[in-house]
């Protein structure tokens, strides 16, 4: 049986890994390719590298990383953050990494999605898509939730995935940091209408958090960043809690 | 031991060459029949789509070279599926080592909708031969595939998605290949690389 995942999300600044990070004894807990591996032995199923520089230098350095992430991992990660074209598609994959996620370079060009699926394959292409619930329903943003695109969450998810995405990492605004669960009417309405994967991302805050985005959401996987980093949640004790609810995680 | 990885015009060949290195091994990455009929053993990945891999493999004479091979050969995930006879991704002919037709996945099952591609984790069970010793039935190996291959004789192992029970690796004389990344699938892939590098052979 396909198994849900559990993604762990690491920001990237200048080949740095930031927020602090205190969750186990590394070396070098900025080191996003220590991080990365020890993610992978506690269990993680898949990692997820967010370039949050905007130079140059800083694409160079993050590039760097991603060679040594897949010199020293063995377990699929997605790189995003600063993919405008083809050709940056092109050299991360060429980096080793498997897939790469695209926020608002897609809204901006959507073509770039149908490009990337045909050149690279669909696999390759992740929608991240950041949502509000406004008083007039679900609403894409862009630039780091400061603007309002007006395109639906539910109809652009759909069109996303008839350009080619292979998966679609959805992320509520109301519910990142906030640590109360995750929209799981939202993630369920995604994930029914749709026909291929659904990543939950944003508003975990506890173990049961993740039972019910995959119970009640319907998701094929779910994203975390700080209950990770911080160790307020352990991937071995969260993956044990979910085989115990009777979810197939793979232990 | 000289380890040969198929260089042709399907993606993700690097995880294998980074793989490869974690167990040990510096594999030759070339596309000559010369230096292919050479190497001890062979490994022919990929991810890609299955026309425009077989109008490649033509073009460059691979197609009749790797029908030639008589070392063990593994193929992965689109590697597996070209090894069989035909496959429904764009109604083409394959390189016939595998006597099956490769299937694109139903896109409903009884328990309702099927996503596709297949994307994650699931397990493989039912395992045969050597290539999968010290792992067991119900070890987990990550997935990406749209299109699968059928039960059959050369099955040596099996996983079920989407309501099908398939062959999520096949052996046959020589030839060897799972659908599955073991490049990508954590320790248990690590082992069936070495498990295969470690084929007895003669």
């Amino acid at each position: 049986m396909l198994a849900k995942r559990i993604i762990p999300c690491l920001d990237v600044k200048d080949g740095r890994t930031v927020k602090g990070i205190n969750f186990v004894n590394l070396r070098d807990a900025g080191d996003p390719v220590e991080l990365g591996k020890a993610y992978s032995e506690q269990g993680a199923d898949e990692l997820v590298f967010l370039d949050i520089a905007a130079t140059h230098e800083g694409r160079k350095t993050f590039t760097d990383m991603v060679s040594r992430v897949a010199a020293a991992i063995s377990i699929p990660f997605t790189v995003g953050g600063g993919i405008h074209e083809l050709a940056d598609v092109a050299r991360l994959l060429e980096a080793g990494a498997d897939k790469v996620s695209l926020n608002s370079a897609a809204l901006r060009n959507p073509q770039l999605v149908n490009d990337i699926a045909e050149r690279f394959g669909s696999q390759v292409c992740v929608a991240a898509i950041d949502a509000r619930h406004d008083a007039d329903g679900w609403y894409c943003y862009v630039n780091g939730g400061r603007i309002r695109v007006e395109r639906t969450l539910f109809d652009w998810a759909r069109e996303v995935a008839n350009r080619g995405a292979g998966e679609i990492l959805f992320t509520s605004m109301d519910h990142d940091g906030v640590k109360q669960g995750f929209p799981n009417e939202a993630l369920a309405r995604l994930s029914d209408e749709l026909s291929i994967p659904v990543i939950a991302s944003g508003g975990a805050g506890a173990k049961e958090h993740f039972a019910d985005a995959f119970r009640l959401g319907h998701a094929d996987a779910a994203l975390a960043a700080s209950v990770f980093h911080f160790g307020e949640i352990k991937i071995p004790e969260l993956k044990q809690y979910l085989h115990n609810e009777g979810i197939c995680v793979r232990l | 031991m000289n380890v040969a990885v198929v260089k042709y015009n399907a993606g993700n060949i690097c995880s294998v060459i980074n793989a490869l290195h974690r167990i040990g091994v510096e594999p030759t990455v070339t596309d000559s029949p010369t230096e292919l009929a050479a190497a001890d053993r062979i490994i022919f990945p990929g991810q890609g789509e299955a026309v425009n891999t077989m109008v490649y493999l033509h073009e460059k004479g691979l197609d009749d070279v790797i029908r030639g091979l008589k070392q063990p050969v593994l193929g992965i995930c689109i590697g597996q599926q070209l090894l069989c006879t035909h496959s429904e991704e764009g109604n083409t002919p394959c390189l016939g080592i595998f006597d099956s037709c490769v299937c694109r996945f139903p896109s409903t099952s009884p328990e309702g909708k099927v996503k596709i591609p297949q994307i994650g984790w699931n397990t493989i069970e039912d395992l045969r031969t050597p290539l999968f010793d010290g792992l067991k039935d119900g070890d987990f190996v990550y997935f990406v595939h749209s299109f699968y291959v059928p039960d059959s004789a050369a099955a040596i192992a099996h996983t079920t998605y989407g309501g099908v029970t398939y062959a999520s690796a096949l052996h046959h004389r020589n030839f060897y290949a799972t659908q599955f990344h073991p490049e990508k699938s954590g320790d248990v892939g690590l082992r069936i690389l070495h498990n295969f590098i470690h084929l007895c052979h003669d």
